[in-house]
C-alpha cells in the first residue's frame, strides 16, 4: 500500500475514534458538545509529554492521554452537564478555548504556540485500525444496550426519562466520560502520527469539523458517524483542487441536512446481521423478479 | 489607573452589549442561540468597508447601508436556515446545528470570494486621544460608545414603546398564545431578525473601525455571546449588564494579571455565573414540567 493511501487511512481511523464518542454524546444522548478539540488537545499533549519526557512505552502514553482527558471530563461535567442545550454547548466551547489558551501560555512545558516538534512517529496503520474497530464495536453495542437506550430516552425527553427512573445526570456523565476518553486517545494517536503538535491544530475549526461528521452521517447512527468520518477525511484528498470550497460546502450541507433530512446520511440505520440480511433479501427478491421478467419476455 | 481601566472596560463593554442584545433578542423569541450572528456582523463590517472605500460615501450613509444590508441578510438567513425547522417544530438542537452550518458557510464563502486578508478602515475620526488629567479617552472609543448608546436607546424604544415591540415581548413569553391573540409569528420572527441583524451591522462597523475587517471576525462575538449568557439569555437588560461586567472583568484581568490569560477570565466568569445561577444574572430558569 502506498504511504499516501496509508496516511489517509490512518487519519480516517483517528477521526473515527474522535467522532465515536461524539456520536454517543451528541447523537444519542443529545448534549451538543462544541469542545471536542479540547479533549483532543489534552490527549495529544499528555501522550506526547509522556513519550518525550518520561520515555514510557507508546501504549502507556496513549492510555495516559486518554485517561487524563477522561478524568478532566468529570470536574468539567459536574457543573456543565446540568445545563440546558445552548448553555452546555457554549460551556464546552469555552472549555476548548480555555484549554488552548492554557497550552499556549505554559511555554515551559508545552512549547507555547510554537508547539512540540520531533515527536517519534509511532502510530501505524494496524494500531489505528485495531483501536478504531474495537472502539466502534464497543460503542455500537453500548448504544443498543439498556444503557444506550436510556441515553436515547434522555435525548428524546429528559423530563420524561427522569420520571421513569433514569438517572439522567449519571448517563450524561458516562457519555461525556467515554467521549473524552476516545477523543484523548485520538489526540495521542494524532500527535504520534504527525510528529508535531501545536495549539493552532486544535481550534474551533477542529471541533466544528468533528461535529459536522456526526451530523452528516446521521445523528442516530454509529455506522453513519463512522462512515462520515471516513468519507469526510478522504474527500478533501480526492478533491484537492476544490480545497478552499470544502468548508463552504460543509456549511451548506449542514444547513441542507437540517432543513431537509435531519436524520443525516443513514438515519438510524445500523450495520448488523439483521440489517445486512434485510438488504440481501431485498436484492434477492429484486433479482428474482427480474428473472421472472426475462422468462415472460 | 483604576478609573482608566474602568473607562477602557466600558468602551469594550459597549460594543459587547450591542452584540449581546442581538443574541438575546433571537433567544427570547425562538429559544436558541443564533451562532450565525457573528457572521452577520462580519458581513456588516464588509458592507461598511466597501461603502466607504469603493463607493466613497460619507460615514453616516455607510452605517445606514450596513444596517439595512445586515437586516436583510439576517431575515434571509432566517428564511433559509430556521423557518423550515420552525414550521415543523424541530428540536432546538437542530436550530443550533443549522445556525452553526450557516456560520461555517458564510465565513468560508467570504474567505473564498473576498479573500482572507485583513483590511483596515479609513480613518473616520482623529486618533489623538482626549486627555482629562491623567485619563486618556480615545475619540474613536467615545464615538463608539455614543453610537452604541444611541442604538441601544432606539432598540429599547422600539421594544418597549411601540405596538410591534409589545408583540415581540408577548411572543417571547409564549409564541403560541401570542399568535392566538392575533400576532403574526412569522412577522414577529422577521422583525426580531431584522433588529438583531441591524445591531450586528452597527457592531460590525464599530469593530471594523476599532480593529480590522477579516472573514473570521465573527468569532469575536463569542465574547458577546458569553455576555448574553452571563446576563441571562433572552433578557435584554441582562445582556447589557453582562456585557459591561465582561468588558470590565477583561480589562482588569489584562491590566493586573496577564493579557495572555484575558480570555480565560471571560470563560471563567461565564462558568462561574452559570454554575451559581444556571439562567444567568437576569435570566428566567425555565422549569420544565412533565
Amino acid at each position: 500500500m502506498s504511504p499516501y493511501l496509508q496516511g489517509i487511512l490512518i487519519l480516517a481511523g483517528i477521526n473515527v475514534l474522535a467522532v465515536l464518542g461524539l456520536s454517543l454524546l451528541t447523537g444519542f444522548t443529545g448534549s451538543f458538545c462544541f469542545g471536542q478539540a479540547g479533549f483532543l488537545t489534552i490527549g495529544a499533549y499528555v501522550a506526547t509529554l509522556l513519550t518525550m519526557e518520561l520515555h514510557v512505552p507508546f501504549a502507556v502514553a496513549l492510555l495516559g492521554g486518554a485517561l487524563f482527558s477522561a478524568l478532566v471530563s468529570i470536574p468539567l461535567g459536574l457543573p456543565t452537564l446540568k445545563l440546558k442545550g445552548d448553555y452546555f454547548a457554549i460551556a464546552t466551547l469555552g472549555f476548548a478555548e480555555a484549554t488552548r489558551l492554557i497550552v499556549e501560555n505554559l511555554e515551559k512545558i508545552t512549547g507555547g504556540s510554537r508547539g512540540i516538534p520531533g515527536i517519534p512517529t509511532k502510530t501505524s496503520l494496524p494500531i489505528v485500525l485495531v483501536l478504531a474497530v474495537v472502539a466502534s464495536i464497543c460503542i455500537r453495542f453500548y448504544v443498543v444496550s439498556r444503557h444506550g437506550r436510556n441515553c436515547v430516552a434522555i435525548r428524546e425527553d429528559e423530563t420524561a426519562a427522569q420520571a421513569i427512573g433514569i438517572n439522567t445526570f449519571r448517563y450524561k456523565q458516562i457519555s461525556f466520560f467515554i467521549n473524552a476518553a476516545l477523543a484523548g486517545l485520538a489526540g495521542g494517536l494524532l500527535s504520534h502520527y504527525v510528529g508535531f503538535i501545536q495549539p493552532a491544530m486544535f481550534g474551533i475549526q477542529k471541533s466544528t469539523e468533528l461535529i459536522v461528521m456526526v451530523i452528516f452521517g446521521g445523528m442516530h447512527s454509529v455506522t453513519g458517524a463512522i462512515l462520515a468520518a471516513i468519507i469526510l477525511t478522504a474527500l478533501p484528498e480526492v478533491l484537492r483542487a476544490a480545497a478552499a470550497w470544502r468548508l463552504v460546502a460543509y456549511g451548506a450541507v449542514v444547513v441542507l441536512i437540517m432543513v431537509t433530512r435531519p436524520q443525516g446520511l443513514l438515519g438510524n440505520w445500523e450495520l448488523s446481521r439483521e440489517s445486512l440480511m434485510a438488504i440481501w433479501n431485498g436484492l434477492k427478491s429484486r433479482f428474482s423478479k427480474k428473472a421472472v421478467g426475462v422468462d415472460h419476455g | 489607573m483604576i478609573l482608566q481601566q474602568i473607562i477602557n472596560g466600558l468602551s469594550i463593554g459597549a460594543v459587547y452589549a450591542l452584540l449581546a442584545v442581538g443574541y438575546s433578542l433571537v433567544y427570547s423569541v425562538l429559544n436558541f442561540s443564533n451562532f450565525a450572528h457573528g457572521e452577520v456582523l462580519m458581513l456588516g463590517s464588509y458592507i461598511g468597508f466597501f461603502s466607504l472605500t469603493q463607493l466613497g460615501v460619507p460615514f453616516v450613509v455607510a452605517i445606514v447601508l450596513s444596517v439595512v444590508g445586515t437586516g436583510v441578510i439576517a431575515i434571509v438567513l432566517e428564511r433559509i436556515g430556521y423557518r423550515p425547522l420552525r414550521l415543523r417544530s424541530a428540536p432546538l438542537l437542530y436550530f443550533m446545528i443549522s445556525a452553526m452550518g450557516l456560520s461555517i458557510f458564510l465565513q468560508n464563502l467570504t474567505i473564498v470570494t473576498i479573500g482572507p486578508n485583513f483590511r483596515t478602515y479609513p480613518d473616520i475620526i482623529s486618533t489623538a486621544p482626549i486627555t482629562i488629567g491623567d485619563l486618556y479617552i480615545g475619540r474613536l472609543d467615545l464615538m463608539i460608545f455614543g453610537i452604541t448608546l444611541l442604538s441601544l436607546l432606539l432598540l429599547t424604544w422600539f421594544i418597549y414603546g411601540t405596538k410591534m415591540g409589545s408583540g415581540i415581548r408577548a411572543a417571547s413569553y409564549n409564541m403560541r398564545v401570542a399568535s392566538l391573540m392575533g400576532i403574526n409569528p412569522d412577522l414577529v420572527v422577521a422583525i426580531v431578525f431584522l433588529l438583531a441583524g441591524a445591531t450586528a451591522g452597527v457592531g460590525g462597523m464599530l469593530f471594523g473601525m476599532k480593529y480590522t475587517v477579516y472573514p473570521w471576525m465573527g468569532t469575536l462575538t463569542i465574547k458577546a455571546f458569553i455576555a448574553a449568557v452571563v446576563g441571562g439569555l433572552g433578557s435584554l437588560p441582562g445582556a447589557v449588564i453582562g456585557a459591561f461586567l465582561l468588558g470590565i472583568t477583561e480589562t482588569f484581568a489584562a491590566a493586573y494579571v496577564s493579557s495572555a490569560f484575558r480570555d480565560l477570565f471571560s470563560f471563567a466568569l461565564m462558568i462561574l455565573i452559570i454554575v451559581i445561577r444556571p439562567g444567568g444574572l437576569m435570566g428566567v430558569v425555565s422549569q420544565e414540567k412533565a
